[in-house]
């Protein structure tokens, strides 16, 4: 089993029980991105986070963007990197830029 | 995502059917491929992510669209249930591998010693034609036995698996390379096999030794640049 399929087993696990839960999910990768495109994680509405779209650095701000999609129900595409404002605010500190697809698993 | 898509992507992986995921950026629209029929450009994309097993972004009429290949695992055959395919197993499934173990000896192959572990009892030849190993597939021979490496090795070399090594000192190896030159293989063929197996970490112990294959077997799938063993390690139990 991969680590991406890992997570969506994790993930339609958490809906089985009941829960709310967005994917999030790597698209394009500049420079010294630590996770390559394809990586996923997986946010449920109580919180739980499983896999990775970065060393660390971003989960944060991508799990507070799934929880606003979780609520619209609109997928958001998220753009992380040095010249980003918020990203310097998160911390990329590895210097790379990654776009982050953020979706609701409904 | 929605659930039914989500079933779908689960089904084909459960399954072992290589299908990609595509979705529109700008909408979150999503499709299986093959399962749905695509305009050109977005079928090839898809057919060349599976292939090269990496995502792509692509630009069809304006529209940016993800392409994400879902592979089925690689496969990781171990011929030889011995101590070593013991620790080399576990490590294998952690980095994602579908592993199965061919052993005849049915002491060695047990349900107690690998569990939960695809456990293949025929002889390695009949074993390794079964299996069948393609480009997506590392084998590595374990029991030091000719009579039972030789043959899982003959069947290795002719198919097309990124990876085959087998464990022996130089000179095992180079008793090994006469007889599978008197079966008929070729220098180039002898070339892909990895003996000493493993990366000279200087590895002693059996998880160590595990770890050094399983090192090589990663660079082997991603193209790292390695230099080839050098200089005999004498405290290397892999060329024991």
């Amino acid at each position: 089993m991969s680590d991406s399929e890992d997570v969506l087993a994790t993930a339609a696990s958490w809906r089985a029980a009941g829960e709310t839960v967005a994917l999030a999910t790597v698209v394009e990768t500049w420079g010294s991105s630590p996770r390559p495109a394809g990586s996923r994680l997986a946010v449920s509405a109580s919180g739980r986070l499983a896999g990775s779209v970065s060393g660390g650095c971003i989960e944060g701000a991508v799990a507070d963007a799934a929880k606003q999609t979780m609520q619209t129900g609109a997928p958001q595409l998220l753009d992380f990197g040095i010249s980003d404002e918020r990203a310097w605010e998160v911390g990329l500190a590895c210097g790379g830029k990654l776009k982050v697809f953020v979706e609701k698993l409904a | 995502m929605t659930p039914d898509l989500l079933a779908a992507l689960q089904a084909a992986q459960v399954a072992k059917r290589p299908v990609a995921l595509l979705t529109r950026l700008s909408d979150g629209q999503q499709c299986l491929w093959p399962e749905t029929a695509l305009p050109g450009a977005l079928a090839e994309a898809a057919e060349r992510a599976l292939r090269e097993d990496a995502a792509a972004n692509v630009t069809l009429d304006g529209e940016a669209w993800f392409v994400h290949p879902h592979n089925p695992p690689l496969r990781l055959i171990v011929v030889g249930a011995v101590h070593i395919a013991q620790a080399l197993v576990p490590m294998a499934q952690t980095i994602g591998f579908a592993v199965t173990v061919v052993d005849p000896r049915r002491a060695w192959a047990t349900a107690d010693r690998f569990p939960g572990i695809t456990l293949i009892h025929e002889w390695t030849d009949d074993a390794m034609l079964a299996l069948a190993p393609d480009a997506r597939t590392a084998v590595v021979t374990l029991t030091h036995d000719p009579k039972l490496d030789d043959p899982a090795l003959d069947i290795a070399l002719r198919s097309e698996a990124f990876y085959i090594g087998a464990l022996g000192s130089r000179r095992t190896h180079a008793k090994r390379v006469a007889r599978l030159a008197e079966a008929g293989h070729g220098e180039a063929a002898m070339a892909r096999i990895h003996a000493p197996v493993g990366l000279d970490i200087a590895a002693v112990t059996a998880p160590e030794i595990a770890l050094s294959i399983l090192a090589e077997i990663v660079a082997a799938r991603r193209g790292a640049a390695l230099a080839r063993r050098a200089a005999p390690h004498a405290t290397s139990a892999a060329a024991a």
